[in-house]
């Protein structure tokens, strides 16, 4: 074969392997991504039924109540703006805690409450998950927002 | 004091890399032999003023001198000496100064072994390392100097993350490193022969080792890190498709490619420009690691709290050593002769299609690893990427890669002819599709289709080793004697691969059996109550309070029994609170085995002695970390080939790069 044809042959392989590899990876992909949503999202623009995503915020203090089965638990994920309440069924990561910043991954249930198979904490007490962080961040300046409407309102009441 | 001479240490070792940078290779151009000269001294130098540093900060550590910064956010005086050790590299500023001072190890151990290597080579080699170092050390020194001190000093460190307070972790970010920083060594060769223009087969002999020797540290690495995964985090999984473990699979896959390149270039003179860009790419891929790892843009388990300037500075670093080399690679590759014709039916082909498999494998990962921060960048969400698409990813392309690898030690260079390989290969192929048949209603797809490309690799290897020693002479030689002989002789690196590849094969082994044979229950027990998983029957015997070094502990205890009741373990899983974090964590029981693992986590304290509990059955998992083990033996046997250290007649061909630099007295 000449050097020509090879290097032909080999640039047809390379874009072919590359281009299949690319499409497969982009229809499979389609199927197993799962966004992030911060409780007001969630309340806002309700995903789909059976959709997987992430529910992330903190954990509301006073919430986490155990299940007499043992293993599961109620609790509830707030973004400071809205709250959802979570269950789930298995054994919670070390540092979960009230309070803390915590990532549930799971489908919202026809009840309003969100049914996570998995709950993620970090591992390093300091550390806040960067989309909690946005999340809560978001949800401050919201709520200022909110908070000097609802004090103009009550300034300023409709006749 | 001690602190402030580290500090020093550094900054001369900057000064150094500077004119290690710069003066050994304006010698290479303007045929100064005494600037070329310099390459060696100057590598040795820096290695000994980075070793000054790191020991320096190693005693900070030892004495517990909380007045350096690094030294109390990361240590303790009840810290056990290993972990006080190991705490060095437990967090950024220290880990750098360990990859510094590997690269500068490397460097020297370049200097120091490659005797017969053209001073103009090495002279460009150890220029190409400096710059690299240059970089770094700015980025210590600016950035993340551990030598800070803190005033007023603490009374006490903060403790080293209680994750880290690990055996398996204190070595594995060295062995890790020492991974990532080897690839250094085939940049810069690769980068010195793009410089003087001459790609050849000397040069490939040259980097290959170094290269091996790199893969083979990273191999190791990745398995200690995947088994620490395993037994420390208490999830029970050997790999979670985490960003930071995606960071260090990537050189490794491209890694991979490489050195099955470098074969065809070092044998046939061919891929010349493609082992180049794989060179680029593995060093590319081990910076953009350190990047994802260290500029926390990526949620993982493993982020450090993080510093945006330090991500500035990694990515325009990333951004001048990638767009250097590339723009250095697009200016120099026309020039370089492709050589070495093949037909389509040859051992050219078939490594062909590898370094294809293993670059898309590379480019799904990092895809994958980057989709949620292309999305973000878009606007079109925060999204993650679900493993279960990585490990579809991975089962799509693995078995045709691995049906490869199978034939490939059977086909000839240059060209084959399809009816000599049938008639090699037809009774093989007959051996594995009798086993699918066999298998097919015994047991799911996946289990027979994963056993049957083991099967398949193991025995055309096998056959491949008789086939090569049946060759030998016959009457001189009996199978045994041309084994030995051969093992002497130039065939290391074949054995090598064969050891590796059958690593590939017990790892696919243990893949297969442990995602489809696992079984993992969460369950709640009181003292006194068992629970039965996979015919092992686990008794609770409650918990009680103990203490350790620098930590509180809820120890755990276990009676594990098999089915005929027989005694098999007892087993003691913990969780402790650290006195300096007060962050718990959870400390697995496992029972290890090469067939099985048993395995034991606690979760929470329920009440009234109950606790939340994980109990765990692995079958075959030994075989991941025991297939990564044979792969690392098969680098380092393929690595000390003769061929590598002689100065054959073919090694003779270095001399062509020193005439084209002809060099004054």
């Amino acid at each position: 074969m000449k050097a020509r044809q090879k290097r032909l042959l080999f640039i047809v392989f390379a874009i072919t392997g590359i281009g299949i590899a690319a499409a497969m990876a982009l229809q499979a992909l389609r199927s197993n991504i799962a966004y992030f949503f911060s409780p007001s999202q969630v309340i806002a623009q309700p995903p789909p039924a059976n959709e997987v995503f992430r529910l992330g915020g903190l954990v509301v203090n006073g919430s986490l109540n155990r299940q007499s089965d043992g293993l599961t638990v109620h609790f509830k994920i707030t973004d400071n703006a809205a709250t959802i309440p979570v269950r789930y069924t298995g054994i919670l990561p070390d540092l979960f805690k009230e309070g803390q910043g915590v990532v549930a991954k799971g489908r919202m249930q026809p009840d309003g409450a969100f049914q996570a198979n998995e709950v993620l904490a970090k591992h390093d007490a300091s550390y806040m998950p960067p989309e909690v962080a946005d999340t809560l961040k978001a949800a401050h300046v919201e709520g200022i927002v909110e908070t000097v409407k609802q004090q103009q309102l009550n300034a300023n009441p409709q006749p | 004091m001690i602190p402030e001479l580290g500090h020093l240490a550094l900054i001369l070792a900057l000064g150094l890399a500077l004119i290690q940078a710069t003066l050994p290779l304006l010698g290479t151009f303007n045929h100064s032999a005494t600037w070329m000269a310099l390459a060696r001294p100057l590598a040795y130098g820096q290695f000994t003023l980075l070793t000054i540093a790191f020991a320096c900060l190693t005693y900070a550590f030892l004495i517990s001198d909380f007045s350096v910064a690094y030294v109390a956010t990361n240590s303790n005086s009840l810290l056990p000496t290993l972990y006080k050790v190991s705490a060095v590299w437990g967090a950024h500023e220290g880990s750098l100064l360990l990859w510094v001072l590997m690269m500068a190890a490397w460097g020297a151990a370049v200097a120091l072994f490659s005797r017969h290597l053209p001073q103009i080579t090495l002279a460009r080699v150890i220029a190409v390392q400096g710059m690299v170092a240059v970089g770094f050390l700015l980025f210590i020194l600016f950035t993340s100097n551990p030598f800070e001190r803190l005033f007023p000093i603490p009374p006490e460190g903060r403790d080293l993350n209680p994750l880290l307070q690990d055996f398996g972790l204190a070595i594995h970010p060295p062995m890790l490193y020492m991974g990532y920083v080897g690839f250094s060594i085939a940049f810069a060769f690769a980068i010195a022969a793009l410089i003087g223009g001459q790609l050849d087969a000397a040069w490939a002999r040259w980097s290959r080792p170094w290269t091996l020797i790199a893969w083979v540290f990273l191999t190791l690495g990745i398995a200690l890190g995947s088994w620490w995964a395993y037994y420390e985090l208490g999830w029970g999984g050997w790999w979670f498709w985490d960003p930071v473990e995606n960071a260090s699979l990537m050189p490794w896959l491209i890694g991979t490619a490489l050195i099955h390149s470098f074969a065809v270039t070092e044998k046939r003179a061919a891929f010349k420009n493609w082992t180049v860009l794989l060179a680029i790419s593995a060093f590319s891929l081990s910076l953009l690691g350190t990047f994802l790892v260290r500029s926390g843009v990526l949620t993982s388990i493993h982020a450090f709290a993080t510093d945006p300037t330090r991500g500035a500075f990694i990515l325009v670093f990333l951004a001048i050593v990638i767009g250097g080399s590339l723009t250095l690679y697009a200016w120099r590759a026309p020039s370089i002769s492709s050589g070495g014709y093949f037909a389509l039916l040859s051992r050219e082909t078939s490594l062909l299609i590898n370094n294809l498999m293993f670059a898309a494998l590379t480019i799904i990962v990092l895809f994958g690893t980057l989709a949620p921060l292309i999305y973000d960048a878009f606007g079109w969400g925060k999204i993650s990427v679900g493993f279960p698409w990585f490990n579809k990813m991975f089962t799509v392309l693995a078995p045709g890669l691995v049906i490869v690898m199978g034939i490939s030690p059977f086909l000839r260079w240059k060209r084959d002819r399809f009816m000599r390989l049938i008639r090699h290969l037809w009774w093989l192929v007959a051996i594995v599709l009798a086993i699918k048949l066999l298998l097919i209603s015994q047991v799911p797809i996946g289990v027979m289709i994963g056993m049957s490309l083991a099967v398949w690799l193991l025995i055309t290897h096998g056959a491949s080793v008789y086939e090569r020693l049946q060759q030998r002479d016959r009457s001189q030689f009996t199978l045994k004697a041309a084994f030995i002989q051969d093992l002497r002789g130039s065939g290391r690196s074949f054995y090598g691969m064969i050891i590796a590849h059958v690593g590939m094969a017990l790892f696919i082994i243990g893949v297969t059996i442990v995602s489809h044979f696992a079984i993992e229950t969460d369950v709640r027990l009181s003292p006194g109550d068992s629970h039965v998983v996979a015919g092992y029957r686990f008794e609770f015997k409650g918990a009680v309070s103990s203490t350790g070094p620098n930590y509180h502990a809820e120890r755990g205890h276990f009676i594990v029994t098999d089915d005929n009741g027989d005694h098999v373990a007892d087993l003691f899983p913990e969780k402790r609170a650290y006195f300096g974090g007060g962050m718990p964590m959870t400390e697995a029981a496992i029972d290890p085995g090469l067939m099985r693992d048993v395995y034991v986590a606690l979760g929470e304290p329920l009440g009234e002695g109950d606790w939340a509990v994980r109990l765990y059955y692995k079958p075959a998992v030994r075989f991941i970390w025991l297939g990564a083990i044979f792969m690392a033996l098969g680098g380092l046997l393929a690595m000390a080939d003769r061929r590598y250290r002689s100065t054959s007649p073919l090694a003779q061909i270095t001399p062509t790069i020193a005439a084209s630099g002809s060099i004054k007295p």
